[in-house]
C-alpha cells in the first residue's frame, strides 16, 4: 500500500508540485502524467526516498520498493549477468535467469554491457527491478529508447507483476496498454507562487 | 556488502578502472625527489621516511574522485541509496575497497621503492608498519572528501584542497613513526596516536560520508 | 519574552541589525582607536622585548578571533543542522572570510614579531603550524560554499565540514604539538593564571579585545544580512525565471 498525502515538493529549492494525494494498493498501477518540467521526476524520488518533501506525507515501507531512473546504473565493463547478479546479490536474490528470460537478455548473458545497444541497456536496466524481489516498482520514463517489441516485453513484464499483487507507479508518455491502470494528472498540482513580500524564512 | 565489495574491486581490476595508477605515481615521485634534492645517498636515507609517506599520500589523494564519480554519473549511487544496503555501509564499502586497490598496493611496494631512497635497513619495519596503520585512515578520510565533491563537475582540486588538511594529523604521526624506527628511537607513542586516529576515523566518519551523500544525492 | 529563535526569521534579522548594526559598529571603531591608541603610544617599552612588544595589541586580539570565528561557525552550523534556520547557515557563510582574514593578520603580525624576536620571520612551531592548518581549514570551507549552487546542499555540507573539520583542527592542534616543541611563549592571557602580562599592558589590551569582538560581530551582521539579499535576489530571479 503506497499512499501520499497532500506532498509538497521542491527541485533545487524552488516548489514545483504542492497537494498532490493518492493511493496504490496491490494489484494496481498508477501512470503519472504531466508536461515536462512539471515534477514527475522530482515526485518519483521524493517517494523513492531520495529527497525530502518539503510537505506532506508519504506513507510507504522503504523496504518494499524499487526504483528506475533516468540511468540504469550499468557498469559497462562487467558482462549483463555480473551486472544483473550484483543487484541480486545486493537485495538478498539469487536466481537472475526469468530476469534474462523476461527481457530476452539470454543471449547477451555473456556480453560486456557496454557493448549492449541504448535499447538493450535500457532492457537490462528494467530486467533488474525483476531480481530485486520488491513489490513496489517506481519507474522513470521507463521506455526510453526501447523498440515496440521491448516496449510489449516491458508491458508483459508490469502485468504480470501486477497480477502477482505488485504494484508500480510509472511516469511515462506513451501508451502501455496497462487496462486498469489509474492515471493521474499533475498539471492542477502545479505549486502556486507565493506573493513576493513573504520573505519568510523559506526564502520562498 | 560483500557483492558490492567484489564488484568495486572487479572494476578497479579490469581495464580502465585506474588500478596500478597510484602505483605508477607513487614511483615517479619517488624517482624525481633524487633529481631534485641531489643524489647524496646520505641526504637521502634520511629524507625517505617523510618522502615516502607523502607519496603515499599524495598516490592516495589522486584515485579519491574515482571513489564515487563513476557510480554517480551512471546512477548506481542513486540505485544503492534505495538498496537494502545502508548508506553507511556503501561508504564503509566504498573506503575498504579504495584501501584494498590503493593503500595496499602501496604498503607492499614501499621495501622495493625505499631501497631506491637508501632507506637503511632498521627504518624499514617501522615504515611499512606506520603505512599499513596509516593507509586505512587515509582512504576512509579521502572517503569522506569524495563524498562532499562527487556532485561537483571537476571537483577534484577542491577534493584536494578540502581532504589535504584533513590529512594532516595521519600525517605526522605515521612519518614520526617513521622517522623514530630509522632513528632507533621508541616508536610506540606515535603508533599508538597513529592506530588511534585511524580506528577513529574508521569508527566515525562513514556515518558522516554517508550523511554527506544522501545530502548531495537529492 | 520572544524567543532567541524569533531572530532566526530573515525579515526580523535584517529589521533588527538595521537597527543593531551603527551601535555595533561606531562601539567597534571607538573600542578599536582607543585600545590602538592607548597601547601603542600611552604604555611603556617593555624591558627585554623594546618596542616590538606594541604588536601585541594587534596580534593577539585577531589571533583570538581566528579561533573565535571558526567556533562560532561551528556553533552556527549545528544550529543549522539541528534547527534548519537558514540565518544561522548563512551567517557561518559570512563569519569564513572574517575569520580567516583575522588568521592571515595573526599570522602575519606574528611574522613581523618573529624576525626581531627570535630572528625569523618563520619557524615551525606549533602553534604557528596550527594556524596556518586553520587557513587551510578556512580556505577548504570558503571554496565548499562557493562550488555548490544549490544554497540548502551547500549549507548541509558545509555544516558537516565544519564539525568534520572542527575534530580534526583540533587533532592536528595536538599532533602539532607532539610533533615540535616550539619557540613560542605561553598564553599571553588567561583566567586562571597568576603572570598574566603586566598591567599597563594588559588594560590596553582588554580593550583593542573588546574592540576586535565588536568589529567581527559588525562584519558577520553586515555580511549576513549581505548573503540573506543575495540569496533573496538569486530567488526572486530563479521564480521570474520559471514564470
Amino acid at each position: 500500500m503506497l499512499k501520499v498525502s497532500d506532498l509538497q515538493i521542491a527541485r533545487g529549492g524552488v516548489p514545483v508540485l504542492q497537494g498532490v494525494s493518492f493511493e496504490v494498493s496491490s494489484g494496481q498501477a498508477l501512470v503519472v502524467r504531466g508536461p515536462n518540467g512539471i515534477g514527475k521526476t522530482t515526485l518519483l524520488r521524493t517517494i523513492a526516498g531520495l529527497q525530502p518533501a518539503l510537505d506532506g506525507a508519504v506513507d510507504v515501507d522503504p523496504d518494499d520498493l524499487a526504483y528506475v531512473g533516468h540511468a540504469d546504473g550499468i557498469k559497462s565493463t562487467l558482462s549483463v549477468t555480473e551486472n544483473l547478479t550484483f543487484w541480486a546479490q545486493v537485495f538478498g536474490q539469487s536466481d537472475i535467469s526469468p530476469a534474462l528470460q523476461t527481457y530476452q537478455l539470454e543471449g547477451l548473458a555473456d556480453r560486456p554491457a557496454g557493448l549492449l545497444s541504448a535499447g538493450q541497456k535500457r532492457r537490462l536496466g528494467l530486467a533488474r527491478l525483476l531480481v530485486t524481489g520488491r513489490n513496489l516498482w517506481i519507474l522513470d520514463e521507463p521506455t526510453v529508447s526501447l523498440d515496440t517489441n521491448a516496449v510489449e516485453m516491458f508491458s508483459a513484464c508490469i502485468r504480470s507483476h501486477l497480477a502477482g499483487g505488485g504494484k508500480a507507479l510509472l511516469a511515462t508518455h506513451i501508451d502501455l496498454g496497462l487496462e486498469d491502470a489509474k492515471e493521474l494528472d499533475l498539471s492542477p498540482f502545479k505549486a502556486k507562487p507565493m506573493s513576493v513580500n513573504a520573505f519568510d524564512e523559506a526564502f520562498l | 556488502m560483500i557483492a558490492l565489495l567484489l564488484r568495486d574491486l572487479r572494476l578497479a581490476i579490469r581495464a580502465g578502472g585506474g588500478f596500478g595508477l597510484g602505483l605508477a605515481f607513487f614511483l615517479i615521485v619517488v624517482v624525481l625527489v633524487p633529481f631534485a634534492v641531489g643524489p647524496e645517498a646520505g641526504l637521502l636515507s634520511s629524507i625517505a621516511p617523510g618522502i615516502l609517506w607523502l607519496g603515499a599520500l599524495l598516490a592516495c589523494l589522486l584515485s579519491l574522485d574515482r571513489i564515487f564519480a563513476l557510480d554517480w554519473e551512471d546512477g548506481s549511487l542513486d540505485l544503492l541509496a534505495v538498496s537494502p544496503l545502508p548508506m553507511e555501509a556503501v561508504v564503509s564499502v566504498k573506503a575498504l575497497a579504495h584501501w584494498l586497490t590503493t593503500g595496499v598496493p602501496l604498503v607492499l611496494a614501499t621495501p622495493l621503492i625505499a631501497v631506491l631512497l637508501n632507506l637503511p635497513g632498521e627504518g624499514f619495519r617501522s615504515l611499512i608498519l606506520s603505512l599499513a596503520l596509516g593507509t586505512p585512515a587515509l582512504s576512509v578520510i579521502g572517503t569522506f572528501g569524495a563524498a562532499l565533491t562527487v556532485g561537483i563537475k571537476r571537483g577534484g582540486l577542491l577534493l584536494s584542497l578540502l581532504v589535504l588538511p584533513l590529512y594532516v594529523p595521519t600525517l605526522i604521526f605515521g612519518a614520526e613513526v617513521a622517522r623514530r624506527g630509522l632513528s632507533g628511537q621508541d616508536t610506540s607513542t606515535p603508533l599508538l596516536l597513529l592506530a588511534g586516529i585511524t580506528c577513529g576515523a574508521i569508527a566515525l566518519l562513514p556515518f558522516a560520508s554517508a550523511a554527506v551523500l544522501r545530502v548531495n544525492l537529492r | 519574552m520572544t524567543s532567541l529563535w524569533t531572530y532566526a526569521n530573515p525579515k526580523k534579522f535584517v529589521e533588527t541589525t538595521d537597527k543593531v548594526l551603527p551601535f555595533v559598529s561606531v562601539l567597534a571603531i571607538v573600542c578599536l582607536v582607543t585600545g590602538l591608541v592607548w597601547g601603542f603610544f600611552f604604555t611603556p617599552d617593555d624591558y627585554r622585548q623594546g618596542s616590538t612588544v606594541k604588536i601585541i595589541y594587534i596580534h593577539v586580539p585577531s589571533a583570538l578571533m581566528a579561533i573565535n570565528a571558526w567556533l562560532m561557525m561551528l556553533v552556527a552550523s549545528l544550529i543549522w543542522i539541528v534547527r534548519r534556520h537558514h540565518v544561522s547557515a548563512l551567517a557561518a557563510r559570512a563569519a569564513a572570510p572574517v575569520g580567516l582574514v583575522m588568521t592571515l593578520i595573526a599570522l602575519a603580525t606574528g611574522a613581523i614579531w618573529g624576525q626581531p624576536m627570535w630572528g625569523t620571520y618563520w619557524a615551525w612551531d606549533p602553534r604557528l603550524t596550527s594556524f596556518l592548518i586553520l587557513t587551510l581549514f578556512y580556505f577548504g570551507y570558503i571554496a565548499l560554499w562557493s562550488a555548490i549552487e544549490n544554497d540548502d546542499t551547500a549549507a548541509d555540507l558545509t555544516s558537516i565540514l565544519c564539525l568534520v573539520g572542527s575534530v580534526f583542527a583540533l587533532l592536528s592542534r595536538y599532533a602539532v604539538n607532539f610533533w615540535n616543541q616550539g619557540l613560542h611563549q605561553g598564553a599571553s592571557l588567561s583566567l586562571d593564571k597568576e603572570e598574566n602580562v603586566a598591567d599597563v599592558f594588559y588594560h590596553p589590551l582588554l580593550v583593542s579585545i573588546a574592540g576586535f569582538v565588536l568589529l567581527f560581530l559588525a562584519l558577520v551582521l553586515l555580511r549576513t544580512r549581505t548573503e540573506i539579499r543575495a540569496r533573496r535576489v538569486r530567488v526572486l530571479s530563479t521564480r521570474q525565471r520559471m514564470e
